[in-house]
């Protein structure tokens, strides 16, 4: 059982949450994720690490709700518990002093290429970050970002916030200001896609990191694969990050997809009385907390 | 073949020769059609009185064939002559003494190539139900709340590690825990046992009886630890210097699912066997919405499944219950050369499933959403025998063919997952990167053995059992003398 101490509305359906993971803190380096299964019940989704402490013992997930299982995350509060956190899993972000690097994200992708930009910057990079939204409530971690950044841009589509635009808009503007070492792209795989085209034309080393859909998330599935170079590689141990020129973003959006009429079902049947499912989970993980002490399971 | 004496406590009161003209029991099955339908167990195994009728068949060879077949060595004779006795638990508890899971052996055995394979009835008639006796034991045990629980030697005070919670770590874990050693087992996903729980399903292995050998475990002091990934979350080497183990036992089993490579592969609803039966057994998703997990629908489509193991059948069957219209096997060799076991493949027919022999899968197509639609093969016939002495497949040029289907599940093997060998410096590996271990099951670092489908490849639960048994044997000698201090 994995006690949240923290839970933090960052944006319209985004949350962060502090989460006592000893374990996993002690080894997370950026890049990297662990899967989530909240109940007995619950599916295994992995979700990007947004941060560790070591020292305290917790780990820090950013959560936008968007199927059944990241809703009602996103309704635990400090207090709770989720049943079930592995990890760190996946490779860690390549971190070296590439020169000049540009981070790209949009929404809660930003929490994903936070740790990494960190890093980047301690490394000795000149760090870009671009970040983006929809519009300004979707707008997450910006000042964290900014403290580890030496420029930072805000785009929204509606101009609600910072520019008006893409973040690819902005992209080609830095591009033909300064040259570029590294780029990362973390966010929707249409903004991945669009920014591989446009650094790919100038052979920018471009990294990204992609989010499929897990089982296990250690290799034993083969649910993640995704075509690189044309050959099937494994996203949870072969990624999260790849080099974007040789990913097929086509296949990964069809992959993604593969689940869309479950995903629906599974929705309409949380929203039909969300605060009945959030009492149900509570009660059992309590439950099932009580059990695993009686029985001396540890599980995390 | 064998002489007639019998030990004077032998509770057979049949003389030899009428033994022999007793017929093999047939154990009661859910009806094909109906349990075809549902995940319910298919054998429902003996009642009492069957379980003694089988028993007297048993002639009691002074040297029992059944004993040296069985990779775990179980005393099948001094079993069965205490099912004759009617001393029900105290058979369970025989058993126990070489068997940590005897009620998931006498399921899931290979039974004709190991035990019954050397029941001297076998060369004349049927050998006797061997498994069927094992597992009416464990079942009488399990339903009667107690267990036969042996007793467990002083403790020692030392501490073994053991990675995985599947058939191999738990026969280590129950005769560690029997040696009198400290036992602690990790398990990286959320649910214990392994290939038990995410692989067999719950037809053929009710869940329930994995979770009551692992509490039987626990009652006799073995420690349980889910959610940690060996290699990720922790490494071996800060288990062996910052965890205080003296001993640890890696046995992760099989790893990465293997594909075909042909175009087409990454379309939506096609499956490796691992993750089909991972989402059905393990995640439930089966009963979805009710448990969260999705499954690609099966319901009234096509499925195929590519491979001829015990995995593809465990996989068709599961898509039958999943409501397929058709289910077929598609296999690159015959039905002589399948690697599963015949009663399977029997109940899989009895069940409907189609089999499509010497066929082999070149292209997969799709809509333009990217769902499958409809596998392209090419026939095959056998050619010259390969490295496994089987005959090699060989495609007939011009015969491809294209058969409609909506979901296809490959169940062509595994390879080695590579977690714990790349990040354990030291730790030797095979050239496919399987881990080396010797006779004694130790690997290139002291302290450090393997055993079960991390070295072996992929493998039966009972040889993964007979290499846990073995392991925890070298395991408790390395602690006696190595570590002596």
């Amino acid at each position: 059982m994995f006690e949240i101490l923290e839970a933090r509305p960052l944006a319209r359906g985004i949350k962060l949450f502090v989460i006592k993971a000893p374990r996993i803190a002690r080894k997370q380096e950026p890049g990297q994720f662990v899967i989530v299964r909240l109940d007995d019940c619950g599916e295994r989704i992995p979700l990007t690490l947004a941060d560790a402490d070591p020292k305290a013992g917790t780990v820090t997930l950013v959560v936008q709700a968007i199927g059944k299982t990241t809703m009602l995350f996103n309704m635990l509060e400090a207090g709770d518990s989720i049943l079930d956190l592995v990890g760190p899993l996946g490779k860690p972000s390549e971190i070296e002093n590439f020169g000049t690097v540009a981070i790209v994200s949009g929404s809660v992708g930003t929490a994903m290429a936070y740790p990494t930009a960190r890093e980047l910057k301690r490394a000795g990079n000149k760090v870009i970050s671009i970040v983006g939204a929809r519009s300004k409530e979707l707008m997450v971690l910006e000042n964290e970002v900014r403290e580890v950044s030496d420029e930072t841009y805000v785009m929204t589509d509606d101009g609600s916030y910072g520019d008006k635009g893409l973040v690819t808009d902005k992209l080609k503007q830095v591009m033909a200001d300064q040259k570029l070492d590294y780029v990362l792209a973390c966010g929707p795989v249409p903004m991945m896609r669009a920014v591989a085209r446009m650094t790919g034309a100038e052979q920018i080393k471009t990294i990204v990191s992609l989010n499929s859909i897990m089982v296990d998330g250690t290799g034993m599935c083969g649910g993640c694969r995704v075509l690189v170079d044309n050959k099937s590689e494994f996203a949870c141990v072969d990624g999260p990050e790849f080099d974007a020129q040789r990913v097929n973003f086509e296949v990964l959006m069809q992959r993604n997809s593969m689940y869309r009429e479950q995903e629906r079902e599974s929705i309409d049947r949380l929203q039909a009385d969300p605060q009945a499912e959030l009492e149900r989970l509570r009660r059992k993980n309590h439950k099932t907390e009580c059990a695993l002490d009686a029985v001396g399971v540890t599980n995390e | 073949m064998s002489s007639p004496t019998q030990a004077k406590t032998s509770h057979n009161p049949l003389p030899n020769k009428e033994r022999t003209k007793l017929p093999r029991q047939r154990v009661p099955e859910q009806d094909a059609q109906v349990r075809a339908h549902n995940f319910l167990e298919v054998n429902l195994g003996f009642p009492a009185e069957q379980a003694r009728q089988e028993s007297l068949r048993c002639i009691e060879c002074p040297k029992p064939g059944c004993i040296e077949k069985c990779p775990v060595s179980v005393d099948v004779k001094a079993v069965i002559d205490l099912i004759l006795a009617e001393d029900y638990m105290g058979a369970a508890s025989k058993v126990r003494e070489d068997n940590a899971l005897p009620a998931i052996t006498g399921r899931v055995c290979p039974v004709e190539d190991q035990c019954e394979s050397g029941c001297v009835l076998g060369k004349k008639g049927e050998p006797v139900g061997i498994a069927y006796l094992e597992r009416f034991v464990a079942d009488w045990e399990r339903e009667t709340g107690n267990c036969g629980i042996p007793k467990s030697a002083p403790p020692t005070g030392k501490k073994v590690g053991i990675i995985g919670s599947g058939p191999a770590s738990l026969a280590c874990a129950g005769d560690l825990i029997q040696m009198g050693h400290q036992v602690h087992v990790f398990e990286a996903l959320h649910e214990l046992g392994g290939v038990l729980v995410y692989g067999i399903p719950e037809f053929r292995l009710p869940k329930d009886i994995v979770r009551h050998e692992i509490d039987v475990l626990r009652r006799r002091g073995v420690e349980f630890e889910t959610n940690v990934v060996v290699g990720k979350t922790v490494t071996i080497d800060e288990l062996m210097s910052e965890e205080g183990y003296d001993a640890l036992f890696i046995a992760t089993g099989a790893g990465l699912p293997r594909f075909l490579n042909v175009p087409g592969e990454h379309f939506n609803g096609i499956y490796s066997a691992n993750e089909f039966l991972t989402r059905v057994n393990l995640m439930r998703a089966y009963r979805f919405p009710e448990y969260d997990e999705p499954i690609y629908p099966c319901k009234d489509r096509d499925v195929i499944v590519v491979g001829g193991g015990n995995t593809a059948m465990d996989a068709v069957r599961s898509s039958l219950r999943l409501g397929a219209k058709s289910a077929s096997i598609f296999y690159r060799r015959t039905e002589a050369e399948m690697p599963a076991r015949v009663e399977e493949v029997h109940h899989a027919k009895d069940e409907g499933v189609h089999f499509e022999m010497l066929v082999n899968p070149v292209e997969f197509l799709a809509d333009e959403k990217g769902n499958l639609t409809a596998v392209k093969c090419i026939r095959q016939e056998l050619g010259e025998p390969d490295d496994s002495g089987r005959r090699s497949p060989v495609a007939i040029k011009g015969s491809e063919f294209v058969t409609p289907c909506s979901v296809a599940i490959i169940a062509a093997g595994t390879s080695a997952n590579p977690l714990i060998q790349s990040t354990t410096p030291g730790l030797a590996t095979t050239k496919r990167g399987y881990i080396q271990a010797d006779d004694s099951l130790a690997t290139s670092k002291p302290g450090v053995f393997a055993g079960g489908d991390i070295v072996t490849g992929g493998a039966t639960v009972i040889l993964a059992m007979g290499a846990g048994r073995k392991a925890a044997k070298s395991i408790d000698a390395y602690l006696k003398t190595t570590l002596k201090n």
